[in-house]
Formats: C-alpha cells, structure tokens, sequence
C-alpha cells in the first residue's frame, strides 16, 4: 500500500472496519462477550459500587503514570511505566464496564471516566498523589502495588466471577508490577546518599495515605461478608512484610509518618479527594467533555 | 459452509486456526493459545471463544475483527465470539510451534519450567516471585547463542514482552514473559 502522502493514508476507506489501521479505535465493551450475571444474593448497588472502588484506583494511577511518557530518565524506564499504566487501564476499563451494568444505569465505561464529577470517584486518594520525582514514583508504586496484589490474590475467590476472573488475570499483571517498584526502591535506597535521599522524600510523602488503604468502607464490610469483596484490614500482615523485606535490601527505613486526616471519618471511597484530584480529572476529561460525541 | 443445517466445525476450526496475532504476526491466535475453542453454537452457527492475554492489551478488538471476517469469507456466516476470563491465559499455553517461531524471529520464547508460581494460586508458570535476585531465566541470545545476556527491562514495545541485551554480540533482543 503507497500513498504519495501521509493524509491519503490516514484518509484511506477501511470497508473491513476502523479497527483495522489503528489500534485504539472503535473501542467495544471490554466485557463483550462475557457472561456478566449477577449471582442471586449478591447486592448489586454494592458490587457495582465495589468495582468502582477497584477500577478507579486503577484508572486514576494509569492516569498519573502516564504523565510519565516523555519525561523519565531512560527509555526502559518509560516503557516499564506506560506499561504497568496500560496494564492498570485494562483492569479499570473491565471493572468500570462491570460497574456500569450492574448498577442497571447502562453507563458504559467512557461515560464512568470522563463524565462523573470528582465527588463521585471513589478511589483512594493514594493514587492521586502528584507524581513527584521518580523517587516519590516508586514510593507510590511499591506501596500500592504490594497493596493491590495482596488484595487480587484473595479477590481471586469471590462470589462474583467476574470479579474472580478480572483479579486472576489481574494478579500476575500486578506481581510485575510490585517487582519493578521493589527493585528500583533498592536501587535508590542502596544507591547514592542522594538517590536514597529521594526514596525516604517518596515514602514520607506517600506513607501517610497508606493508611486509608487498609480502613474498610461499609460497602466492603457488606460484600466481605457475602464473600465477594475483600476485607483491607486483612491485608496489612502481607504488606507489611513485603515493605520490610525490601526497606532491609534497600537499606532504607520506612519513615514514621502521621496518617493524613479523613473528613468526619470520609475519604476517597466516599468522594473526598485531595486538591490535586481537580487537575487530573480536568486534564483527563477535558477532550471527551468538550466533544461529547467523539469516539476513538 | 453450512450443510443440511449442521455447521462443519473442524472447517471452522481450520479457518480460525489461521487467523495470526496482530503484535506477533509470526504466531497464530491458536500457537498462542488465545485461541481457546471452535464449536456449533447450537443453532447453526459457530461459537469462537478467545481469552485475552493481558488486561489491556489493545489488541484484542483486532483479534476478535479478524476472527469474525476470515470466517464470514470462509461462508460461516453466523459467528459469535466468546470471550472467557477465566481462567486466566498464560504463556505456559504458547504450543511447541509457537515457541519455535518466537525463537526464529529473534524473541525468546517464555520459560515456563523455572517461573516460579509462588502466591499465585491457580497458575502453573506465572511472573517470577518477588526476590530482589537477579531473574533465574537462563536466557540464551537468539541471534549469537550466548548466554552471556542482561536484562534492561522487564517491560517492552508490547505488554508481553520484556527486554535484554547480549554481552557478546551486543544486539538487544525481546524476551516473551512468563506470565
């Protein structure tokens, strides 16, 4: 196929379909396909409120690594993190596209990510942290990492198969992910005073959210009993350990750190966000708000 | 090729079976294992089911396009594709053919027999378990042979893919993740 210049290409009529010249375009359900029945008795306000929770982590923390794309120091380096984000975004569109049909508001997962206002994401507000220098990155990563494997790794049992299913593929995705952020933590920690100097900054930064991941939300108290959600007070033990075993190689300490404060007991799983979530939202939505009818 | 109302599914089977993967034009969707089954959907079509291999892999809308158009050519006119989550694919399923033609396009193919399966439940192979260690994969260069290899990234131009370099002939490579 020639063309004598680049705009008959892009112009060029596909009749077998868009999806044929680039990927990326003419996006379909990520579920398409999927058996998505709700098993009796599992509530679904609460799943789909649930899978929110889950997929909202992912897309905002996708979001943030992505804005390392043409900034980090070494090409690997920004592959490795577009990577981990493109792997976050897969995860986030199946759990907002779960969300979407269960809730029976037939909201597909575009309009889940570019159409709710900051107070109704209901991410841990972990993942809306500014990205920081890379230091503080890998703080953030290793932390929610070890975190959200810890996590998959039990939600691999639940009620909803689904959500079994979307954490079983999830799980060996994440466990590359807590891999890169643990060795790099090592790197930096064992590396330069300087480099070191950077990682204890990330942790003493990103620590104080840290503890938000653990408190449980009613609707994860609800569905844990029902078997389908995970209980994050649970998942301390785990993470815990992880951080020390890489805290010991990195010859780094864990600084003491004051957890952040929750509005009378609210936080991100309730819609209460950090003044940076504004920006990243803003920067996110801005071109699917002022073209509502695109698609890509 | 509907005769007397019955599907022919091993045609349908072969024609699927031809379909290649779109970031890895030398592997079918069957080498890979995305492939998962081909069989009559019960009222004289056909029923494709394929697994992604990652979550966000941007592929899959592609795969599922090609597999819908090669079999309609084929005159299997009613065609639905089945996606199936679980279980979870794994690069333990890519067939001895596969391998083969990774390793002759200049990528290692993955090494399921060391990958350590620790904390995974349900997985054979999977991501190596979190040591600090350097990887354990003995990773031989597909251009020279050596084995004097590094890695530079666990991560590469596809989700699938991890990078590494030869110390001998200096020529960097693609290394397919256990996963």
């Amino acid at each position: 196929m020639s063309f004598d210049n680049a705009y008959e290409a892009i112009a060029e009529a596909h009749p077998e379909g868009d999806a044929r010249w680039a990927f990326g375009t003419g996006f379909e359900d990520p579920l398409s396909g999927v058996d998505t029945t709700v098993p009796d008795g599992i509530d679904r306000a609460d799943l789909a409120s649930y899978c929110l929770m889950l997929g909202d982590d992912a897309l905002v923390l996708a979001q943030r690594l992505t804005e390392w794309v043409t900034r980090a120091h070494e090409l690997e380096d920004e592959v490795a993190l577009a990577n981990i984000a493109l792997d976050l975004l897969g995860q986030a569109r199946m759990l907002l596209a779960r969300a979407g049909t269960v809730d029976g508001s037939g909201r597909d997962e575009d309009a889940l990510a570019h159409f709710r206002p900051e107070d109704e994401f209901r991410n841990v507000r972990l993942v809306e942290l500014p990205r920081g220098d890379f230091g503080r990155t890998v703080a953030a990563l290793l932390v929610f990492s070890t975190w959200r494997l810890a996590l998959l790794n039990r939600l691999t049992g639940s009620a909803d198969p689904v959500l079994a299913a979307v954490a079983a593929k999830a799980v060996k995705e994440v466990a590359y992910h807590r891999d890169y952020a643990a060795r790099w933590a090592v790197r930096l920690g064992d590396g330069t005073e300087y480099s070191a100097e950077r990682l204890h900054a990330g942790f003493a930064d990103v620590l104080p959210f840290a503890e938000e991941l653990f408190t449980p939300h009613a609707v994860e108290h609800r569905l844990e009993r029902d078997g389908v959600a995970v209980d994050p007070a649970a998942l301390r033990r785990e993470f815990d350990e992880v951080l020390d075993q890489v805290c010991a190689r990195a010859a780094a300490t864990r600084p003491e750190v004051t957890p952040v404060g929750t509005l009378a007991g609210r936080a991100g799983r309730d819609g209460i966000h950090t003044e940076h979530f504004g920006y990243l939202l803003a920067e996110m939505q801005s071109l699917a708000r002022s073209d509502p009818e695109a698609t890509w | 090729m509907v005769t007397g109302g019955e599907v022919d599914t091993s045609a349908a089977r072969a024609v699927a079976e031809t379909v290649t993967d779109p970031e890895l034009p030398m592997l079918t969707l069957a080498d890979l294992g995305v492939l998962r089954d081909v069989r009559p959907s019960g009222d004289g079509g056909v029923l494709v089911t394929i697994t992604p291999t990652y979550s966000g892999c941007p592929a899959l809308t592609e795969m599922r396009s090609d597999l819908q158009r090669k079999l309609n050519e084929a005159g299997f006119d009613d065609v639905r594709i089945r996606t199936e989550l679980s279980p979870p694919w794994s690069s333990s399923w890519i067939s001895e053919r596969g391998r083969r033609k990774l390793a002759e396009h200049g990528i290692h193919p993955p090494d399921d027999s060391s990958a350590g399966a620790a904390g995974i439940p349900g997985t054979a192979g999977g991501p190596v378990p979190l040591t600090l260690e350097p990887p354990r994969r003995r990773v031989s260069c597909p251009r020279c042979g050596s084995t004097r290899t590094e890695r530079t990234s666990e991560f590469s131009a596809t989700a699938c893919k991890a990078l590494y370099r030869c110390l001998r002939c200096l020529e960097p490579f693609e290394y397919f993740k256990e996963i």
